[in-house]
């Protein structure tokens, strides 16, 4: 069954002589349970993507299916914020800088309309790998690591069954990314989880999806399975290039 | 439990409770609220005021309405008057510490309105955005294109004389710049990504204005607040000078300068002690504000 399918997507910014196409035409399709990726330079439309299904971005043309529901506008209901959630590029902003983690987690859970809070609350601190001690702690007191486990918690709240990841670990520290994203890979497999991921970093996608669109210029140019990816034959020029580009002595 | 483990137990690094949480970030603001040692000194004025203000009938030597005209314009420290009488007869340093009430009165009422209503126009002129923002901005724009005063002036005369009428005036003048300043901070904090973050959970526009957005402008609305009592003190008191304000007898600050202005040359102290008070009261509520700013800042929180 297919859990995101997206058809001749076009997401635009400002009006007029001021529009700028950040994706043009793009077209993928995401199975249920499966892991997706979307790699591309800065400035490729690859976030823009996910900013468009959430309603983020709100002119948008084309066709997005979530779970067989078509979405239109920028509105969207709760069914939809609870089958889908999102989990944001920086953890350094996308945490309320006065709210705990618990105040976090708790509104969350009260806004999908969940009871028994405070038993969830701890439930998910510790699918996250964080500790009870740091329940009633405020961002600031937390590490790059912890706020982004915190915010992965804050997403899986609502047990969604698709998670958009938005580059989640290029602001994190080397070491740190490999945690997160071990993490994300354990979750999936816990919880069935649907991944569609955008990331500049081939390795990461490799490592953590399995199937990938290069995107350049708001356009897909190729879509292959990351098998295709390791043995190192993409068929596009360009994915050619990303790849060279990223197994490249540093 | 002891002092020493009362304060390990707020500085904990990892708190136990909700209110464990807050009381312990309370407490770290506090303390570097204490580094500061001039807002240390202008919160000490003000805790005394409002000593004075409760204590008022305990600490006046005299009754501040009664009259001596045998005794009228006393100098400094004769016959039992410690600041000398005004042109009534009445102890000067009595009606000072009455008239402490009617400031607090005036600052509080104030304090209650004006921050309040600007943080409403502003926040939800920021948050929706449209027509809302401009329909609410220019409403805002006009109130700020009158010179202060001059509305006040305009508000009491058409409400009528008397303390609460010019307290409604003052407030009615004051709000447009917490208006403005929470439109602008409301601007900054909507498209951050932990406001995003709370829409993807289905939020609506009030809660997210009033938990998410609220939280983050209040510290710097009682910054500025603590920064303008020193203006409503004075506006109050142009009032009171003016006769639109608190009415004779009342000891008024504003109102006893006004009365000692016929006098200014040969009985200067009529009109300088109460001048001095005004003084002292705004010195400390600027350097409360500066302090307060240091401390409530949110943008040092990372650090």
């Amino acid at each position: 069954m297919t859990a995101l399918e997206i058809r001749d997507l076009d997401v635009w910014f400002g009006h007029a002589h001021d529009r700028v196409d950040a994706v043009k035409g793009a077209n993928l399709s995401v199975m249920q349970g499966e892991s997706f990726g979307l790699v591309g330079e800065s400035g490729s439309g690859k976030s823009t993507i996910l900013r468009a299904i959430t309603g983020l971005a709100p002119q948008w043309s084309g066709t997005i299916e979530v779970e067989g529901q078509t979405l239109s506008g920028a509105k969207r209901d709760r069914a939809f914020f609870r089958t889908v959630q999102m989990v944001f590029q920086d953890p350094y902003a996308s945490l309320h800088p006065r709210h705990t983690v618990d105040q976090v987690l708790s509104e969350t859970l009260h806004l999908h309309g969940l009871d028994n809070i405070d038993k969830r609350v701890a439930g998910l601190l510790d699918d996250v790998g964080l500790g009870q001690r740091f329940r009633f702690r405020y961002p600031h007191q937390l590490s790059g690591g912890q706020r982004q486990r915190v915010a992965i918690a804050r997403a899986l709240a609502g047990e969604p069954d698709i998670l958009l990841l938005d580059e989640p670990t290029s602001a994190l520290d080397v070491s740190v990314q490999a945690e997160v994203l071990n993490l994300l890979a354990d979750l999936r497999t816990k919880h069935g989880l649907t991944y569609l991921m955008v990331s500049h970093d081939l390795p990461v996608i490799a490592h953590m999806c399995d199937q990938l669109a290069v995107m350049r210029n708001g356009e897909i140019v190729e879509v292959m399975s990351s098998a295709t990816l390791r043995m190192g034959n993409p068929r596009h020029e360009y994915s050619q290039e990303l790849l060279r580009a990223s197994v490249a002595p540093q | 439990m002891n002092d020493l483990t009362l304060r390990q137990w707020l500085l904990a690094d990892a708190p136990t409770s909700r209110r464990h949480a807050r009381l312990s970030s309370l407490y770290k603001g506090w303390l570097t609220l204490r580094t500061n040692s001039m807002a240390m000194v202008g919160l000490t004025i003000l805790v005394l005021l409002v000593f004075t203000a409760v204590f008022a009938p305990v600490l006046a030597p005299h009754d501040p309405f009664s009259q001596d005209l045998a005794s009228r314009l006393q100098p400094i420290g004769t016959g039992g008057h410690l600041l000398g009488t005004d042109s009534l007869g009445r102890d000067i340093l009595s009606r000072l510490i009455y008239g402490a009430r009617i400031t607090l009165y005036i600052v509080a009422l104030v304090a209650l309105i004006a921050p309040v209503a600007g943080l409403l126009v502003g926040t939800v002129a920021g948050y929706a955005g449209g027509w809302t923002d401009v329909v609410l901005m220019r409403i805002t724009d006009i109130f700020l294109a009158f010179p202060r005063l001059v509305l006040a002036l305009a508000f009491v005369a058409a409400l009528g004389a008397g303390i609460e009428n010019a307290v409604l005036a003052i407030s009615l003048t004051a709000w447009p710049p917490y208006a403005r300043m929470s439109r602008a901070e409301t601007l900054t904090i909507r498209s951050t990504d932990y406001i995003n973050a709370i829409r993807l959970q289905g939020a609506g526009p009030l809660r997210i204005i009033t938990r998410h957005i609220w939280p983050l402008c209040i510290s710097s609305l009682i910054v500025r607040v603590t920064l303008d009592m020193a203006g409503i003190i004075l506006a109050a008191a142009g009032l009171g000078f003016l006769g639109l304000g608190a009415q004779p007898p009342s000891p008024e600050w504003g109102a006893m300068i006004s009365e000692g202005r016929r006098f200014i040359l040969d009985h200067w102290w009529v009109a300088t002690v109460p001048g001095l008070a005004i003084f002292t009261v705004s010195l400390a509520f600027n350097l409360l504000g500066d302090g307060l700013r240091d401390a409530l800042d949110p943008k040092d929180d990372g650090q």
